[in-house]
């Protein structure tokens, strides 16, 4: 990149004549008006980051306006006994509507951590072979097949949850319910996957050869290199791929909304039904009336998971700055 | 102390035989439904199918309509994520400093990127509909024209959704081009601009397609951000208008009408059909489609850029 000391001496030198000066005044305030228009340009993300924060939180905010905070973890309610009873339920169209969150969130993790355990065995697997099993030639021709997994459309992967993978677990461990958490987290594997394992491999590749060659050089096998010297060095690189893997499954919509059941049970058995936060929006925004409790409780849980994977996200980012600078000797 | 190194060495062939293993069956588990797909879906692929309109509740005809949907919504996408991700890349690859400001940038682009898809949705239809779309109506005074879920708010939204992707894309093209040729064109008294648009850019051409592929490639794939911007079950009237000028009419994509979308079609189909059972063969015809045409898209964009890379001098 050409700093602005280095660009000052190409510039042109301005002569005697005034026609050059006034042209050379031109130049310069076409110059600055590009530079300007390139710089507005350059803003557009951020830009976007801050219009998705303020528009979710202009809706989300005005949940609070009837609904409480505390509503959107459980209800309070008598029983037939007297009895105080806690509800955690999210029925937003009952005549009294129970807002919470809970088992919203407890269907979203139980899809997404056992997606994200299967898929960093398979991931991170993939992503060692990669990087230092596989033949370059080899590499060469397999790379790009993992990125074709990652190139297949995510409602691609809910319906083949749906018409074979149902099916298919349903016959081989005869699970409660036919559409259940299990099912959905084979289908977010399938998308998870190919994120670690190409993260992965960049954060294994990116360790220096020096360290194999001294391995190596000290007598230790390829095994050995690749579990004493080469995974603890890249195990940021690693485990900034696994969280970024965990943010995704958390937001990722169509497969849980396909493949998941749907139905919001407060439950710790991946082989029942449940039923995510995006789900939940994705099935209900469209019939709720605008300018509605619900449909600011739907904004709410928007929030909810925007602040989420903001926050693995940016934790993952650090991680693999981190890396980067310790690498670069 | 034999024996023990003999050990060490079985158990360590025998990881890397695991791994071997679980990368096998990945790559098995990804030809086992592509091939599923292809071999269901291959008999219902005609030209019927492709064109045709869906008939009978949806339940026979082709997905004609859910194409053009598709491909109208991105083309508008394209012109413009691709000429916004394209200039914020040259202000970050020519223009911008390392700062702190910079690294703001930087992460914001990521983080756009993770952001999940439904939250798009949601975006699209506080952001767009109901505040740009409300906005234009009381200044335009059209009514209820634009403040309502439609094939533009669309387009904006997955606009937005694959920003990044244009932009990573193209900076890396612009950033793989040498220094040397900057200073070439400097050395020969060109400016900042001119050098920008005649020695960098025709280098970074083949990322910046790159780029355009991958964006319309994911969002040709996307449902999530548009459930409810103007995606509908279906349409008898496809989102076209004459525009006229005298009495020459061209017909135009309409950008305030509803639309069809091939993966929306795919969801419904299998989720809300009247008769699900009956119409899974339309559901695999229509999955075949839609899974072709984005591995043809990424197929290309990796040729792409493996020669691209190729002509640079590295891997």
């Amino acid at each position: 990149m050409i700093n602005q000391s280095q660009l000052a001496q190409f510039e042109i030198q301005p002569e005697n004549s005034s026609l050059s000066k006034s042209v050379s005044k031109f130049a310069g305030l076409k110059e600055t008006l590009i530079k300007v228009f390139f710089t507005l340009n350059g803003l557009a993300a951020l830009i976007f980051i801050i219009l998705i924060f303020i528009f979710l939180f202009k809706e989300g905010i005005k949940a609070f306006g009837h609904i409480g905070l505390m509503d959107f973890l459980y209800l309070q309610r008598l029983d037939a006994n007297n009895i105080l009873l806690r509800v955690y339920e999210w029925y937003p169209t009952s005549e009294i509507a129970r807002y919470s969150l809970v088992p919203l969130i407890t269907g979203t993790l139980l899809t997404a951590i056992p997606a994200t355990i299967i898929s960093t065995i398979f991931g991170v697997a993939a992503g060692i072979y990669l990087s230092e099993i596989a033949h370059p030639n080899t590499k060469e021709f397999l790379k790009p097949i993992i990125e074709l997994f990652a190139a297949i459309p995510t409602v691609v992967i809910g319906f083949i949850m749906l018409a074979i993978g149902a099916t298919f677990f349903n016959d081989l461990l005869n699970p409660l319910n036919r559409l259940n958490a299990f099912v959905a987290s084979i289908g977010l594997s399938m998308v998870i996957i190919p994120i670690i394992a190409s993260l992965t491999e960049d954060a294994l590749r990116s360790i220096p050869v020096d360290l194999r060659m001294a391995s190596y050089g000290m007598g230790a096998n390829k095994w050995q290199t690749i579990s004493r010297v080469i995974l603890p060095a890249a195990f940021s690189g690693v485990s900034a791929s696994i969280i970024l893997g965990f943010g995704r499954a958390v937001g990722e919509t169509m497969i849980v909304l396909m493949a998941a059941g749907n139905a919001s049970n407060l439950t710790t058995d991946v082989f029942r039904s449940v039923r995510t936060m995006t789900a939940t929006i994705a099935a209900e925004m469209g019939e709720v009336s605008q300018g509605s409790d619900h449909y600011y409780a739907l904004f709410f849980i928007g929030i909810v998971l925007f602040i989420i994977t903001f926050f693995l996200n940016l934790s993952a980012e650090i991680i693999i700055n981190k890396m980067r600078k310790k690498n670069t000797f | 102390m034999d024996i023990q190194k003999k050990q060490k060495d079985i158990l360590g062939s025998l990881f890397i035989n695991s791994i071997r293993v679980l990368f096998a069956i990945l790559v098995i588990v990804l030809f086992l439904l592509i091939g599923k797909i292809v071999l269901e879906g291959i008999g219902m692929i005609s030209f019927e199918f492709i064109f045709d309109e869906p008939k009978n509740n949806m339940t026979e005809g082709g997905i004609g309509p859910a194409i053009f949907g598709t491909i109208a919504v991105t083309i508008i996408m394209v012109a413009m994520a691709v000429p916004l991700g394209v200039f914020s890349a040259i202000y970050l690859s020519e223009y911008a400093k390392d700062s702190f400001f910079y690294r703001i940038i930087r992460t914001s682009i990521n983080n756009l990127a993770g952001i999940p898809s439904i939250v798009f949705g949601l975006f699209g239809l506080g952001f767009f509909i109901l505040f740009v779309g409300k906005n234009l109506d009381n200044v335009l005074e059209t009514g209820l024209l634009f403040g309502q879920p439609a094939l533009l708010w669309a387009s904006s939204t997955l606009a937005v959704l694959v920003l990044p992707i244009v932009i990573v894309s193209t900076l890396e093209a612009l950033t793989s081009v040498p220094k040397s040729h900057r200073d070439a064109s400097y050395g020969m008294g060109a400016s900042k601009w001119q050098t920008i648009k005649n020695v960098v850019l025709p280098q970074a051409r083949p990322g910046i397609l790159t780029g355009t592929i991958l964006a319309v490639s994911r969002g040709v794939g996307e449902t999530a951000p548009i459930l409810f911007l103007g995606c509908a079950f279906f349409l008898p009237n496809l989102p076209i208008v004459d525009l006229c000028i005298g009495d020459y009419c061209i017909p135009m994509i309409n950008p305030t009408e509803q639309f069809m979308y091939l993966a929306y079609h795919i969801f419904i189909l299998a989720t809300q059909s009247s008769n699900p059972t009956k119409t899974l063969p339309l559901q695999y015809g229509a999955t075949l489609v839609l899974i072709g045409l984005t591995i043809l898209l990424n197929i290309t964009a990796i040729i792409f850029r493996y020669k691209f890379r190729k002509s640079l001098g590295r891997n």
